[in-house]
């Protein structure tokens, strides 16, 4: 026997240490379910950590109301399948509070509305630590990203400020208020996701797999024609066979051309990518270091 | 590349292994190059973020394409052309998985060039060929052995600008050797490269046919990594205790943790301290299987023949091979806070799963970096300090030499007014 083990099982071994941590520093943790392949990864990766308790800690799904019905439905099965509890912080309850006002015009989405329903879901809920799927490999202000991600009680992250992470010791203390993020799988990137779902025969939502759909030409990609966004008079919906790379709201999500109908076919796609995966969504367009001004806010 | 089956192909990722390490730099020694030039030839650079980095270049009025954009991610950090903080990058070749932890080198940011090495098999060190061993290479390589990277790769950059020559490059390797004699490095090795042409950094160089060695890449994509881990003394710190109380697992119970050192084995006689019960371990657990052996750093649940109390913060060993535990404990810290400690301040330590307070007793002595003298006579510990100190526990903590082991001879420190991480030390055992 080989004392090593491979990539996919020490970035595994880490992210379950991650999350043991989480459970064994905090008070009323919870995991940031959007319904994507890399909160479907760590939630599996909780699952492991635990086994064979049950996840100690409840799913939370910060609700657009734009949602690909397919999200929903895989959400629904896998909290009943698992036998967990699901805090919905509901986007639309915002709107209709008067916290937020809705976007509009033609590029209109809720994706900066949901940071002020993070929020307060997690002061309603006391939330101390939530966990979530981002990578560093994501986008460039995440690759600066700790494990644990302090947040003040604005729920603001000063990336200017961050504590220092050494060796496996993470810092979880904080003041009353204030909370965590905390992103167990910061080292993984896309393909890493890919190949371990693939390994672990993950179930995911079949909008990552090769289908026909209904879609416009937007933003240079396949936008979903869906109840939630405006047609041009010049946009016309075509059949087109595609996969979505990444999830958010059906209103901002592209998907791209694709026969890729297998998750091995997917891994190859994957491998021979020439753009990132974000590149296909509208949200990191708005200007340079968008993602990093929307998490100083206190975005995911 | 060479034709590949298909099954090859599809398989080749469950083999693959993860090497971790570390670059310093500052703006002109060609370290962002570097960086951008194993990104892009490992075909890692995605179009839309090379055309994004384009735009960004031309926005700034550069005249080329600036890879430093790709990894000088925050706002300050782009428009004062600066690495601040320590960025992560990840590239894959067929053979392994890279993570880059890439830090500033100015002595401003000591700190986060220890925090970059804490967790790195390898360290990068650039020197430029036309300069030879300067103060910044000293530190670098200093940190690297204060933080027991067990491979040092000197990479001697811009032979272009030195004519490839063949002396140029054996002269820095002769000043680099004299000077890391002072340390403890188990393996330095040195590839004369070009980052700008790309000159045996991926592909071999023909401008340097006296260069008999391997590529960059290649040495990263080889190097032996797997003794890198403490495979002998066994060290399992427990951090939580699973319990889940439903009808199939009753009266289960696990003690979950990342195995920090040696190979366990059902039936193994263990410790458990600080209580010094004995037991035989009964299952190692995982889901969905359980294992005839685990070794560091798998993370896994052990179950134990005999119902004993533990919880998060002991560590389960073997009878006859214990790690020392004691109140009073030796550590080169270094220190990472804007504010240095007050006289006789007390902070919380952290260790392994394991928590105290403790004090800082004594400063000894600290080091100046850039030489390795010792500073006598002088305790006032500031930012980017590193110093030979003595530390007092409220209670014993179970450690080991960090030189022995990197999980159980490490710690922090953290301040208790602001919750911040201040310092972080190596245990002198």
């Amino acid at each position: 026997m080989r004392y090593t083990l491979t990539h996919l099982k020490e970035l595994e071994a880490e992210s379950i240490y991650v999350i043991r941590e989480v459970y064994a520093q905090f008070e009323n943790p919870v995991i940031l379910f959007s319904g994507g392949k890399d909160s479907i990864v760590l939630t599996h990766l909780a699952r492991k950590a635990f086994w064979p308790a049950k996840i100690p800690f409840p799913l939370m799904h910060v609700d657009t109301g734009h949602n690909f019905p397919e999200t929903i439905e895989f959400r629904d099965n896998l909290i009943k399948d698992m036998g967990a509890k699901l805090i919905i912080g509901s986007v639309q309850g915002s709107i209709d509070k008067g916290r937020v006002r809705e976007e509009t015009g033609k590029n209109a989405s809720r994706n900066a509305l949901q940071t002020t329903t993070l929020l307060d879901t997690i002061e309603e809920n006391n939330i101390d630590a939530a966990m979530g799927g981002a990578r560093r490999d994501e986008e460039k202000a995440r690759a600066k990203e700790r494990f644990f991600s302090h947040r003040d009680d604005f729920g603001q992250w000063d990336p200017k400020n961050q504590r220092p992470e050494l060796w496996n010791q993470f810092n979880g203390k904080k003041q009353m208020g204030e909370h965590f993020r905390v992103f167990p799988i910061s080292n993984w990137t896309e393909m890493d996701v890919w190949q371990y779902i693939l390994m672990e025969n993950i179930a995911i939502p079949s909008l990552y797999i090769a289908h026909e759909r209904e879609v416009i030409w937007r933003n240079n990609s396949w936008l979903p024609v869906s109840e939630y966004i405006k047609l041009e008079e010049h946009e016309k919906p075509e059949l087109k066979k595609i996969r979505f790379r990444t999830l958010g709201d059906i209103t901002i999500t592209g998907g791209v051309e694709s026969d890729a109908d297998t998750l091995e076919k997917i891994v190859e796609e994957v491998a021979a990518a020439r753009q990132t995966e974000r590149g296909n969504r509208a949200d990191d367009k708005r200007g340079e270091t968008a993602m990093e001004d929307r998490k100083k806010q206190g975005y995911f | 590349m060479s034709e590949v089956t298909q099954e090859q192909k599809e398989n080749s990722y469950l083999d693959m292994q993860l090497l971790r390490f570390t670059t310093a730099g500052s703006v002109d020694d060609g370290k962002s190059t570097l960086i951008g030039r194993l990104l892009f030839d490992s075909k890692s650079i995605f179009e839309d973020q090379l055309e994004s980095v384009e735009t960004s270049s031309s926005k700034r009025g550069l005249d080329h394409v600036d890879l430093a954009l790709l990894t000088d991610g925050l706002k300050d950090e782009r428009e004062q052309g600066i690495t601040i903080d320590v960025a992560y990058r990840y590239f894959a070749t067929p053979k392994r998985k890279f993570i880059i932890a890439d830090t500033p080198g100015h002595i401003q940011y000591t700190r986060n060039m220890v925090t970059g090495a804490s967790t790195a098999n390898l360290a990068l060190i650039l020197v430029d060929a036309r300069k030879g061993v300067i103060e910044q290479t000293c530190r670098h390589a200093f940190i690297a052995s204060l933080l027991q990277i067990p491979h040092l790769l000197v990479c001697v950059n811009k032979m272009d600008l030195v004519e490839y020559s063949e002396e140029a490059y054996d002269k820095v390797v002769k000043q680099f050797e004299d000077f890391a004699a002072k340390l403890e490095v188990p393996d330095i090795r040195f590839v004369p490269i070009s980052a700008l042409h790309g000159d045996n950094v991926v592909n071999r160089s023909e401008n340097m046919e006296w260069y008999n060695g391997e590529t960059l890449l290649h040495t990263l994509e080889t190097i032996h990594i797997s003794s890198d881990q403490d495979h002998v003394n066994v060290r399992f710190p427990v951090q939580t205790v699973i319990r889940p109380h439903n009808d199939k697992y009753h009266d289960y119970r696990g003690y979950a943790g990342r195995i920090a050192g040696g190979i366990l084995k059902p039936g193994d006689d263990v410790t458990v301290l600080p209580s010094g019960f004995n037991s035989k371990i009964k299952s190692i657990d995982t889901m969905g299987e359980s294992l005839q052996e685990a070794f560091a750093p798998m993370s896994v649940t052990l179950t134990l023949e005999d119902d004993i109390d533990i919880s998060r913060g002991d560590m389960i060993v073997r009878p006859n091979n214990q790690p020392t535990s004691t109140q009073d404990i030796d550590v080169m810290l270094c220190w990472l806070n804007n504010k240095g400690p007050q006289p006789r301040a007390k902070y919380i330590l952290q260790h392994t799963s394991n928590e105290s307070r403790c004090m800082i007793r004594e400063v000894l002595y600290k080091v100046d970096i850039n030489t390795l003298h010792r500073i006598e006579n002088d305790d006032q510990l500031e930012m980017n300090d590193i110093a030979r100190v003595r530390l007092r526990s409220t209670k014993p903590l179970f450690i080991d030499d960090y030189n022995e082991n990197r999980n159980t001879g490490s710690l922090i420190l953290i301040d208790e007014a602001t919750n911040e991480t201040v310092a972080a030390g190596m245990i002198k055992s």
